[in-house]
């Protein structure tokens, strides 16, 4: 990306980033400026709408638009954006409690509507800003102070959630990760509609590790799926596991024990959600094999673009409004 | 039973009248009832209406619970009330003759379905006889026709099959009652085709049970005293009938236009107010954008977020919803956006009486925020005011930079009148230059020294990318801070664009004398029993004036000096007492709270009774509550 318009710079505000030091959305933050100054994309065009929560104070720290608004809500005030304004690039910053907690209502409807918001999902598993209770992530068992015995709430697979909830985009991805997570934003930016990607984010204060799995130099060519579309999904360090689908669901093989064509070739293109839900349900959590990538990526037209049509039609129908004739149209009569 | 036997019709001349509609919900009292009053309004007569209708949306036929009755006032002169009681109860089964005959006046018109009192239909209503044939009714002028066994003839050769066939006896009933009250039956036919589309069975149906009522009137001897009202004097314009829902939904389209503000209106459904996001959404043609949403919460944040955008960002709800628009109410308050809240309030607390009108959400606007922010409240007097207030809060949300709350409530947003067509060109321009970009620093809380608006700078204009949030910012800049001094400069500063609204609103009119013993102060739907009780104790030789709140929030300047010139203040209100408090709590007045808590509006008579027991001393007026 060399002959851009912009410099990460240029999307850096004069406010100090106020994280914990080691926070993963440090590298999130990182990888965002780049990206967004790597767009054609004039930056007063892009509005950045956070709830409550570590991750919402993103918008604080990036010049363009953003409002820093309250617990859960930034979808429903991000839908106001986008539907006020389809021209601009409205992006949603949110956590785990944030978006699957308190505020999980705006957000499945915002997938379901296909408003065009880009929702970063910074999964953590933890409520970080209120210092360490478990979150609708966090797994069973999980111990914090509200939480001593373990916790007993089974937890949310956000992927699952939002495909379920109609998403025409889901992806996930891993903060340490950079070229990846960039990736996922290019992918998500061009997708026209509601887009979410899930990224899972080191709390190295409040659940140090949670992702260790799929970043530990020992265990992570074992357990991350890469999801690349039009390829057999395979992984290891050698290729030595394998994904197919049969008896209605995803699950691991040894790719010596199958034939090629048996390994299941990713399409997040396809119309059917069954396969992309499938193979979110290989993992509940970054334990074990799971999947990163794009998993699902269909085009269904956007809210805000309907909502738009509908004004274009009624004018061509009724003509402009005319306050004259709408305060006549239900029969007036004349007193002289 | 008195059975009218003349020879020919006699035409008495009324210069007012009080006419209920009464049925089972299922029997279509409201739209006879709209019907009715379009025919009336058609022909010049000044009226008001009541709906009064259940919640449920079919309690079980033939019972108390699902009666469901339309009552609305038709005069020659201009009159405010949809009138205490009837002259004429138009019963449509047992059950309706029992809920409403109390309130018929003695010597009332009495017009009964003969075909709906049979021993079922009784004993659902609790009757051990038949009061048609028991003597129980013996008071009034009572007219029984069999109207569902002419329905079935008339419809005969409609097409209509089935239990369908009995669906249009109200349009008998229609029809019928607008041959004794000299109403035209073309508007209605009219109406019937536009709605069902002149070759459909159902209209056909319609037509042909409202044309055998009409000519059951003509023909049968028991119909030969029928009633002319003639056009009432209203003031020389163009007019038309107008509910308070419809008013509060032009009145937006209006008011963002007067702003130059595309609208984006998010709702859910509830309960006196659905009916304004379902006129919006009609008018999609004038930019204006409806968003059906999850859920009140969804809907206020969606305002907010088309505020943030460059719309003008409006929600509409009943107190439930309210309730749970707080939070975000107090953020768009906090980041000083512009934002249209309509609350039509109802009958609560939690579910209540959610068809049933209540004036007890005041305080809930005033207070019901976490944190300190005060927000500008205004309240339309009448249906036809809600447009011109609609209008004022726009104003006020844009001028100022703050969303306002527009408390309506279910009387004002069911109950229709005419409404005199305003000049449209005379809307007051309201101004909103979006900020754009210039060589200083871009400031975005900075103020407009008169207003205290900050800049409306929205995303898109290049220059002034900014971020605004929740958490208390610093004066100018906006950048978070949790300076001790700055918090409190900045509470007072959100808390000063009240003083300046204030400033901008017109003195508080007096009807009635401007000094004497009683001022009569109230707000929202009361007005008009409140109008027509003064005056009519007035007309007595009491000296009461009539003070009516369109701003509650701020109060109009010159509030303090009115009260000087009484010797007592008495505010009735349908709530506890609460715009009392309030005027208690800011003026040190000992104003007389009239509270009345029963889902209901106050009648004339009750706040003429009032005053005069509060001049003289007299009843338990003097307790206040």
């Amino acid at each position: 990306m060399t002959d851009t318009r912009y410099e990460r710079s240029d999307f850096q505000s004069d406010q100090e980033v106020r994280w914990c030091p080691g926070c993963g959305d440090y590298t999130i933050l990182a990888a965002v400026q780049n990206f967004l100054a790597s767009l054609d994309v004039d930056k007063e065009d892009h509005v950045f709408i956070s709830g409550i929560g570590c991750a919402s104070r993103f918008p604080y720290y990036v010049n363009t638009y953003g409002m820093h608004s309250i617990h859960g809500r930034a979808p429903a005030i991000a839908t106001g954006v986008a539907t006020a304004n389809p021209d601009l690039t409205v992006w949603v910053v949110t956590g785990d409690g944030d978006a699957l907690s308190i505020g999980g209502n705006h957000l499945i409807h915002a997938m379901r509507r296909n408003v065009n918001v880009k929702v970063l999902l910074f999964n953590n598993q933890i409520y970080g800003l209120t210092k360490g209770q478990y979150s609708p992530t966090s797994e069973l068992g999980k111990r914090t102070k509200t939480s001593p015995m373990g916790s007993v709430d089974q937890p949310f697979n956000p992927v699952s959630l939002a495909i379920a909830s109609e998403a025409t985009f889901v992806a996930r991805t891993i903060d340490m990760d950079r070229n990846h997570t960039t990736e996922m934003l290019q992918a998500a930016y061009e997708h026209n509609g509601a887009a979410l990607i899930e990224i899972y984010q080191n709390c190295n204060v409040f659940n140090d590790k949670a992702f260790a799995q799929l970043t530990g130099r020992e265990e992570r060519d074992a357990n991350r799926i890469n999801l690349v579309p039009g390829r057999p999904i395979v992984f290891g360090a050698n290729n030595e596991f394998a994904v197919i689908l049969d008896t209605g669901g995803a699950r691991v093989v040894a790719t010596a024990d199958v034939a090629a064509a048996a390994i299941h070739v990713h399409d997040p293109a396809n119309p059917d959600p069954s396969a992309a839900f499938a193979l979110s349900r290989l993992s509940h959590g970054p334990y074990g094999p799971t999947p990163v990538g794009v998993f699902r990526d269909v085009d269904r037209p956007s809210y805000e673009a309907m909502v738009k049509q509908q004004l274009v039609d009624a004018q061509a129908q009724k003509g402009p409004g005319d306050l004259s004739r709408l305060v006549r149209s239900v029969g007036t009569w004349t007193v002289d | 039973m008195t059975k009218e036997t003349l020879e020919a019709p006699v035409r008495e001349k009324r210069d007012r009248l009080v006419l209920r509609f009464a049925g089972d919900s299922g029997d279509g009292m409201q739209l006879t009832g709209n019907r009715f009053t379009n025919a009336s309004a058609v022909i010049g007569n000044d009226l008001a209406t009541f709906p009064d209708f259940p919640s449920e949306i079919r309690a079980p036929a033939g019972t108390l619970a699902g009666v469901s009755s339309f009552q609305v006032q038709i005069a020659d002169w201009d009159i405010l009330t949809p009138g205490d009681a009837p002259d004429i109860l138009i019963a449509m089964n047992p059950a309706a003759l029992k809920s409403n005959i109390d309130d018929l006046d003695p010597g009332g018109l009495l017009l009964v379905n003969g075909d709906a009192f049979v021993d079922r239909n009784l004993e659902k209503a609790g009757y051990t006889s038949n009061p048609l044939e028991d003597g129980s009714l013996d008071g009034y002028r009572t007219m029984v026709a069999p109207m569902e066994e002419l329905t079935k003839l008339a419809v005969a050769d409609t097409g209509v099959k089935g239990r369908a066939t009995l669906r249009s006896k109200n349009f008998f009933a229609l029809g019928l009652v607008s041959w004794i009250f000299n109403r035209p039956t073309q508007p209605v036919i009219d109406w019937v085709n536009d709605k069902f589309g002149p070759d459909s069975v159902i209209a056909k149906a319609n037509i042909a049970s409202l044309m055998a009522g009409y000519n059951f009137g003509i023909t049968t001897e028991e119909f030969q005293h029928l009633y002319d009202i003639e056009p009432a004097k209203l003031d020389p314009g163009e007019y038309t009938n107008i509910t308070g829902n419809q008013a509060l939904a032009w009145g937006l389209i209006a008011g963002a236009q007067a702003a130059n503000l595309p609208i984006s209106y998010a709702s859910y459904p509830i309960t006196p107010a659905s009916s304004i996001l379902e006129e919006l959404a009609r008018h999609k043609n004038f930019g204006v954008r409806t968003l059906q949403v999850e859920d009140e919460i969804a809907a206020v944040g969606v305002a907010v977020g088309a505020s943030f955008a460059g719309h003008l960002g409006m929600t509409g709800t009943s107190g439930p919803g309210l309730a749970l628009k707080s939070e975000t109410i107090s953020l768009a308050f906090q980041v000083e956006l512009p934002m249209v809240i309509i609350d039509v309030q109802r009958a609560g607390p939690s579910t209540g009486m959610p068809t049933k009108t209540e004036q007890a959400d005041l305080l809930l606007a005033m207070y019901g925020r976490h944190g300190e922010a005060p927000l500008p409240i205004v309240a339309p007097a009448t249906p036809a005011e809600a447009f011109s207030i609609a209008v004022e809060a726009c104003r006020i949300a844009v001028t100022y930079m703050t969303p306002v709350i527009v408390l309506s409530d279910g009387y004002i947003a069911n109950s229709s009148e005419p409404w005199r067509l305003p000049d449209l060109d005379e809307l007051p321009a309201i101004s909103h230059p979006f900020a754009t970009a210039d060589d200083s620093e871009f400031l975005p809380y900075s103020r407009d020294p008169e207003t205290l608006a900050r800049p409306w700078a929205i995303p898109g204009t290049a220059g002034l990318e900014h971020r605004i949030g929740g958490l208390e910012h610093a004066d100018l800049t906006g950048n978070v801070s949790h300076d001790p001094l700055n918090h409190e400069h900045m509470t007072w500063l959100r808390a000063a664009k009240l003083d300046r609204i204030a400033a901008g609103i017109a003195p508080l009119e007096i009807d009635g004398p401007e000094s004497g013993d009683l001022l009569v102060l109230g707000w929202g739907s009361t007005f008009a029993a409140i109008r027509a009780g003064t005056r009519n104790a007035r007309r007595e030789g009491y000296s009461v004036a009539h003070g009516h709140l369109r701003h509650i929030h701020p109060f109009a300047p010159n509030l303090a000096t009115v009260f000087a010139g009484y010797e007592k203040v008495l505010v009735p209100e349908l709530n506890s007492g609460q715009l009392a408090m309030m005027l208690r709590a800011k003026y040190l007045v000992d104003v007389i709270s009239y509270p009345k808590i029963q889902g209901l509006p106050f009648k004339a008579t009750e706040i003429r009774q009032k005053v005069i027991d509060t001049i003289t001393g007299t009843g338990d007026s003097e307790a206040g509550q």
